[in-house]
């Protein structure tokens, strides 16, 4: 088993899929009147949180217990290089505390990388700036394998601000080396450059949602910051919704077994609207809960080989 | 002042022959006293001049001072070095270009002189008192924001054409600042990988296009810092060819090292402009043989510690290159002694106006000079390094050539690869 996970990039495919396979065991685990599972018992895993998410943390701290880990959470906002303690000083705290793995979010692309070279213990990147989200892929992975049975030959797109999303670049590396195939959708001004050559050859990319949704099993929507408009990235939030946002009259040119994603928090409104985050098809709540499943594997899988 | 007998020394790589050092300058015999330095396998090159250096004195004496910046410069077999502006506070007036040009006399180590900024406090608004530093005792011709661009164009043509008064230069750091906001490496396919923001190689390119035309306009000579694209290349020859008076720099690391490094997200590999292509680099290294790009200067860049161990986007740019700039140069070019003579001394002087350096070892001119082992491997351990700063992206790199002596005014600042003080 891998050490850390900073990147979707680490996973091969038989990795992922022993992921995948051990988030749905951990899934069947929430049926159960009691929910935990003694694996983790002594061991410490640490939220080390440098940005406001009260979602992936809950959801990463939910994991941890429920493996009966001890469970600490760091939350460092506000702190920077030049207020408060560097990351490596905190490293080196976290390691003296004798963390078992670190769980990172940090809005600095690559802080993941750099905490694996401080701490002995495994590092998995909850979110690191506009790189990637490597569990966010997974429990989207998982998704979909849930809803449509399979990932290999899965047309997917990834529609919004591929740009600065994190979760994109992990949703294409992961979902690549599972077999499926990723379209990319968005204004050319958030298509980042050469991201086939980046991440995968096998990536497409379109600027036209409406000609690439027939075609598609999932489309998931990326969240918009309407303050993109002020770099000229597009005019306006409602041209932006024109083009690229997800209503009912677009939802209908997708195949009938095709689901909506959407990896929250949503801008109602903005690139999707109420039907259609709230209709059947969406997965949205599924994805929440979904979450916990695969962080838990993770976890599991990381730490379990030891002690 | 002692004398020296250079016993069996090759110039370039050329004939063997035994050299003098009388007084300071270069003799065709030595007195019976002259201590015998055997140079059996050493090369001879006129000192290097290094016309882009940060010395970081005064304000960051943490990082780097006039004198282990000067030390690390000596090591390297420099005989002068130009310090650049943007110290704290900002060199733009005669009293912080003089203060760094005594510190520099006083280290004695190389000569160092002072590169006056082109605006007050490198703010990009106003002229500073160019005149007033290149009449004070330090003598400033070449003038640079370097770190930041003069980014309005009508304040560069007037700094363009105000230095012709007393024949200065203008060295622009070529980089359109709204192209660049947040910019943390090259972009292109690995900026993507990676998910950090691009420098993309037309922030650079559109303003020496834009700065090439201008000194044309106006008649007047333009320098351009750290040369990093093909693009760039292309313009700055098409300017060339139409008789356009610029001039163009290369850093040692540009010439060897590309973007693919920043996937450590080590920022030991952050520095501005940021390290390209493998192309770019191609282009860089033909543009360079060919005289397109006209010197190699190092942007000498020490940092402390703790602004490079952080997160990337936290770290300073810039690495340290006195030390290894010619041993990267080798590996780069091969032993093309004149060539090299000619893009890290000769040329770089004549840009400057800096007489006394950069000239050949003929009988009567100042023993400015540097003995070269060729043969030498090296690997580079920061830990060495007399910097006072540890950023150099070549650790645990071997690396050709080992400077074993250097001699300012026929005074050895380096002896036995060592130090003299």
């Amino acid at each position: 088993m891998i050490k850390h996970l900073r990147s979707a990039a680490d996973l091969d495919a038989p990795t992922a899929t022993l992921i995948l396979d051990t988030a749905g065991e951990m899934a069947a685990l929430a049926g159960r009147e009691v929910k935990k599972l003694p694996t983790l018992r002594g061991r410490t895993v640490v939220n080390l949180f440098y940005e406001d998410s009260t979602r992936t943390r809950i959801s990463f701290e939910a994991a941890a217990k429920r493996l009966s880990a001890d469970v600490i959470n760091f939350s460092a906002k506000g702190s920077s290089v030049s207020k408060g303690e560097s990351l490596k000083d905190t490293a080196l705290t976290l390691q003296a505390m004798g963390a078992d793995a670190v769980v990172i979010r940090h809005p600095a692309s690559g802080a993941p990388h750099r905490l694996a070279a401080w701490v002995d213990g495994s590092v998995v990147n909850a979110g690191d700036g506009t790189h990637e989200h490597p569990t966010q892929a997974l429990l989207d992975a998982y998704t979909m394998r849930s809803r449509l049975g399979r990932l290999d030959g899965l047309r997917v797109a990834i529609v919004g601000d591929v740009l600065h999303s994190r979760v994109a670049r992990s949703n294409v590396l992961l979902l690549t080396t599972l077999g499926a195939q990723v379209t990319l959708v968005g204004p050319p001004t958030l298509i980042p450059v050469d991201i086939a050559a980046a991440l995968s050859p096998a990536t497409k990319v379109s600027y036209d949602l409406d000609s690439v949704l027939p075609d598609m099993d999932v489309v998931m929507m990326l969240r918009v910051q309407t303050e993109r408009m002020q770099d000229s990235y597009f005019p306006s939030a409602r041209e932006y919704s024109r083009r690229y946002g997800l209503d009912l009259a677009r939802m209908r040119k997708m195949p009938e077994h095709a689901i909506v994603m959407h990896p929250g928090p949503m801008n109602r409104g903005m690139e999707i609207t109420p039907e259609v985050a709230d209709s059947s098809r969406s997965t949205i709540v599924e994805q929440v809960a979904n979450g916990v499943s695969a962080r838990m594997a993770v976890l599991y899988l990381l730490l379990g080989g030891k002690a | 002042m002692t004398s020296y007998l250079l016993r069996g020394v090759s110039l370039l790589g050329a004939e063997l022959r035994d050299v003098a050092i009388v007084d300071g300058r270069i003799s065709d015999n030595a007195p019976a006293d002259a201590e015998i330095i055997d140079a059996a396998g050493l090369v001879a090159l006129p000192g290097l001049v290094d016309l882009h250096t940060h010395l970081r004195e005064p304000g960051r004496e943490d990082a780097e001072t006039v004198e282990t910046g000067s030390r690390s410069a000596a090591l390297g077999g420099y005989t002068a070095v130009f310090a650049m502006a943007n110290t704290s506070p900002v060199a733009d007036t005669a009293g912080v270009v003089e203060q760094v040009w005594r510190l520099g006399r006083e280290a004695g180590l190389v000569d160092v002189q002072p590169i006056g900024a082109v605006t007050v406090g490198l703010a990009g608004k106003q002229l500073a008192e160019l005149g007033a530093m290149a009449t004070s005792a330090a003598n400033v011709r070449i003038f640079s924001d370097d770190g930041h661009c003069v980014a309005d164009p009508r304040l560069m043509r007037r700094a363009l054409e105000y230095v012709k008064a007393f024949d200065g230069i203008i060295a622009q750091h070529a980089e359109e600042p709204r192209l660049t906001e947040g910019a943390q490496m090259h972009e292109g396919e690995v900026s993507t990988r990676l998910g950090l923001t691009g420098w993309p190689a037309v922030a650079e390119e559109a303003i020496i296009a834009r700065d090439v035309l201008l000194a044309e306009h106006v008649g007047s000579r333009l320098h351009v810092c750290h040369v990093s694209t093909a693009g760039s290349v292309e313009v700055l020859r098409q300017a060339k060819a139409r008789g356009v008076r610029v001039t163009a720099e290369v850093t040692p690391h540009h010439l060897l090292l590309t973007d693919e490094l920043a996937a450590s997200y080590d920022p030991v590999y952050k520095v501005n402009p940021p390290l390209r292509t493998a192309s770019d680099v191609e282009a860089l290294r033909a543009a360079l043989v060919e005289g397109v790009i006209d010197i190699v200067a190092t942007d000498h860049a020490p940092h402390a510690v703790e602004d490079k161990e952080c997160e990337w986007a936290y770290a300073r740019p810039g690495m340290v290159g006195l030390e290894t700039a010619l041993p990267v140069v080798l590996s780069v070019l091969g032993e093309r002694w004149d060539l090299i003579a000619e893009r890290m001394s000769r040329t770089p002087a004549r840009i400057a106006g800096l007489t006394g350096h950069g000239t050949d070892l003929a009988v009567g001119e100042p023993a400015n000079l540097t003995l070269v082992d060729p043969s030498a491997r090296r690997v580079v351990d920061p830990s060495e390094l007399a910097s006072r700063s540890r950023n150099t992206p070549y650790a645990g790199t071997t690396l050709p050539g080992r400077i074993v002596a250097t001699f300012l005014r026929g005074e050895p600042t380096v002896l036995d690869g060592k130090a003299v003080k």
